[in-house]
């Protein structure tokens, strides 16, 4: 069984997730459980993927599915701490056209902070 | 030659009739020749010896085998033997009386004819019932029992053999001989665990059987005794070492079975229960068969458990039962009472049992308890557990103080465990025969998925391809396919659905419809791509996207165009350059964007084509498939894979890459679906 850990911190304004191990069709449902909670909080998102070793197409389709509630929110997701194998995954898919990826939180953070 | 059972029967039977007639043949033209003398020929002791021989083995044949035979049967046996050898001797004696005054009958030639016709019944009595004796006897062999009998029996044909040399009791030797025969005998007398098997009823016709065959052996003592005070008689048959020490044998066996069985009498009732008890264990224990239910095992549970601990009610609830719905049954009891007795428990497990809140291996000792305010003073409650989760509860009340002991605990515990244990198996079986069921219907979908991908396809010289498709499960959502829009021009599509299994392989098929209903109307790349995102966006779950790769040949114009939904950038190899690479062109999966902008993201890239060139088309499976230190495939290998075989015909290109492949990854198992097409011109 592939591991996957998933940590959500609240802060103030903005929410952070920690994903690290392999993401696949099982173990995205708890990508997918964070992910639901912390869209429910309504405030921007960093998720921090600089753990994440493997992310399949389940795991990509948890990030893709919140998309538009997200715009509806008024939400922001920003990725970060990508590896060079996950990034490309989400490239060749096209996600990063839509989603922000940055290489660390604190470029994240700086880019929230511009935007608000 | 193997003679048949019934053959030896027959033989030995007309052996010992032959045997018989000669020797009363004999001892009477001896009389005849020698009046008064009453010293027998040695020839006709012989004779006599070989009747017995014969006798005894006509009745080992007779008697059933061990196996098959019943203790009553063979005290029947006895019975009826010696009931006609005592009839017959009976009559003899009547007649010899009723023609008393007859001078004929008064010769010593024809009493002695009498005498051996008696002697004939008695040795017919005393055989039969010495080999039943030994059936009983050796019921329960064991090897040193086997070996005393096997001596005791080698003694007999010994006494036999003596008695040719014409001591007889009270000579001292043969008296010797005699309490010899009888210490050995006396020894074998007291195996009567037989006994133990028989019920109550069968002990009492026992008893009676038994008592007759002393009542035969009496009468033909009496008789004998008459015989030998007359002076004329030939041959003194009883004080013989052999069937003195047979007959006394038998006496002694007969009179202590009588005891034992007398003092065994009270117990039987014991042994009856635990017979029960036994079959009830069975019934338990047999797994439930086909058109059977479960409620069947439970009523079996509770009843064998009401009889085999003289509760005076009972009840049984099952919560979770297969069917869902929960099952009870009374014994004795009202439900109303049920609840009542509910209540009334105050010992916190036997509450947690009978509310089915029981998670514990049981304690024993702790599941009775005694009630008040009821007309019942004690309850036994036991959780009936189903791997490892209480199912419900078996509950049995008696109206006495402290009325379960601990057998009863310990009889009870192994009927619930044995009932858990048929119920267990019983939805097992039900959860195995399901599971088979779903692996049919799962063979029949690879099948209709596989009948959905094409394998080659006969495109008229423009190109050639060869396609490869492998699931890790059953299904999968890999998708490619061909469709032949006019005589110039093909459009081709290779498609992955994330995910796998069988939502993958609904999504595929959908993208099958889509992709033959939407490139017929339109064969431009981009507007097939912007169609196809409008149509699964509606159909497509939330968490679900398709990557993909459209493609339209033009043979008329050698062109390729094609655009790239976020799938995995194809391989190209130019023949002119003599070089492959991956194309580089944005996209953006179906069903990431479900609305009009998805058009933004789409791009069409247009080449030419020339004889030799090559695309090489895979799904991610391909590139992600990793070795045992967890190292992908990816590009560069799929890249080399390639270059080394450019000049190959597709199928053989196609080979070798999945040959390749699977050295790389070695004994791995998949866990993506693998799809690789290749297209050569």
């Amino acid at each position: 069984m592939t591991m996957v850990d998933i940590k959500h911190i609240v802060e103030e304004k903005i929410q952070i997730i920690e994903v690290s191990g392999d993401v696949d069709a099982s173990s995205s449902i708890h990508l997918d459980n964070a992910m639901s909670k912390a869209v429910e909080q309504k405030t921007n998102i960093i998720a921090d993927l600089s753990g994440l070793s493997y992310i399949s197409s389940a795991g990509l389709g948890v990030f893709m599915s919140y998309l538009q509630e997200m715009e509806n929110n008024n939400q922001q997701l920003i990725l970060c701490g990508l590896n060079e194998k996950v990034l490309e995954v989400f490239q060749i898919l096209g996600l990063d056209q839509l989603l922000i990826i940055k290489d660390n939180k604190e470029e994240a953070r700086l880019q929230l902070d511009a935007t608000v | 030659m193997v003679l048949s059972d019934k053959l030896k029967m027959r033989i030995s039977i007309i052996l010992a009739i032959v045997c018989w007639l000669v020797l009363t043949y004999l001892d009477i033209f001896f009389l005849y020749k020698n009046p008064g003398n009453s010293q027998p020929p040695l020839l006709s002791r012989i004779f006599e010896a070989l009747f017995f021989a014969f006798l005894y083995i006509y009745f080992r044949y007779a008697i059933v085998k061990a196996e098959n035979f019943n203790f009553l049967d063979l005290l029947w046996r006895v019975f009826v033997t010696g009931l006609i050898a005592t009839l017959v001797s009976l009559l003899i004696t009547m007649s010899y009386k009723f023609f008393g005054n007859n001078t004929l009958l008064k010769s010593s030639l024809i009493s002695n004819f009498f005498y051996h016709l008696n002697i004939g019944m008695v040795s017919t009595f005393l055989m039969s019932t010495f080999i039943i004796w030994k059936k009983l006897i050796l019921y329960q062999k064991s090897k040193l029992l086997m070996q005393l009998w096997s001596l005791f029996e080698y003694s007999m044909i010994g006494a036999l053999l003596f008695d040719l040399l014409g001591y007889q009791i009270p000579d001292p030797v043969a008296g010797a001989v005699y309490i010899f025969l009888l210490l050995q005998g006396l020894v074998l007398t007291f195996n009567l665990k037989w006994v133990a098997y028989l019920n109550f009823k069968q002990k009492w016709k026992s008893i009676l059987f038994i008592f007759l065959v002393t009542v035969y052996w009496w009468h033909f003592l009496r008789l004998l005794m008459e015989y030998r005070n007359q002076p004329a008689i030939v041959d003194i048959f009883m004080t013989k070492v052999f069937i003195a020490a047979m007959a006394s044998f038998i006496l002694i066996y007969a009179i202590i079975a009588i005891l034992v069985i007398l003092f065994n009498l009270p117990t039987s009732s014991v042994f009856e229960r635990k017979i029960k008890e036994a079959m009830d264990f069975q019934r338990l224990s047999q797994s439930i068969p086909a058109g059977q239910t479960e409620e069947q095992v439970y009523e079996i549970l509770l009843d064998s458990s009401m009889s085999a601990v003289f509760a005076d009610a009972a009840w049984i609830e099952i919560e979770a039962a297969a069917e869902s719905k929960p099952i009870t049954y009374y014994r004795n009891i009202e439900q109303a009472e049920v609840q009542e007795i509910k209540e009334s428990v105050k010992n916190s497990t036997l509450k947690k049992i009978l509310k089915t809140e029981f998670d514990q291996v049981s304690n024993p000792q702790k599941i009775t308890a005694s009630l008040k305010n009821s007309m019942y003073k004690t309850i036994m409650v036991f959780p009936v557990m189903v791997q490892n989760v209480q199912i419900g509860s078996l509950a049995l009340l008696k109206e006495v103080n402290e009325g379960f002991n601990r057998e009863m605990i310990n009889i009870i515990n192994t009927f619930v465990n044995q009932a858990s244990i048929s119920v267990e198996n019983f939805r097992l079986i039900n959860e195995a025969l399901e599971n088979e069921r779903y692996k049919e219907e799962l063979k029949i979908a690879k099948r209709v998925q596989k009948a959905l991908l094409p394998e080659n396809l006969n495109t008229e010289g423009i190109f050639e391809l060869h396609a490869y498709s492998v699931a890790a499960d059953e299904v999968g959502g890999d998708y490619y396919d061909i469709l032949k829009i006019n005589d110039e021009q093909y459009a081709f599509i290779i498609a992955d659905v994330s995910g796998k299994g069988t939502s993958a392989a609904f999504h595929m098929s959908q993208m099958k419809g889509i992709f033959h209903s939407v490139a017929r109307i339109t064969t431009d790349p981009k507007e097939f791509l912007v169609h196809a995102n409008n149509a699964l966006s509606a159909c497509l779950e939330k968490t679900s996207f398709i990557t993909g790769s459209f493609f339209l040949i033009d043979s008329s114009t050698k062109t390729l165009r094609f655009s790239r939904a976020g799938h995995c950038p194809s391989l190209y190899y130019c023949s002119s350059e003599k070089e492959s690479r991956y194309f580089q062109n944005k996209g953006l999966g179906l069903g990431i964007i479900r609305n009009i902008s998805y058009s933004r993201y789409v791009q069409v890239n247009e080449i030419n084509y020339s004889e030799g060139d090559i695309i090489i088309l895979y799904t991610d499976g391909i590139t992600e498939a990793v070795n045992a230190n967890n190292d992908q495939f990816g590009y560069d290998r799929l890249k080399n894979s390639l270059d080394k075989r450019t000049d190959l015909p597709p199928e053989e290109i196609k080979q070798g890459i999945i040959d390749d492949l699977y050295q790389f990854t070695g004994l791995n198992n998949l866990n993506d679906d693998y799809t690789l097409v290749i297209i050569k011109f």
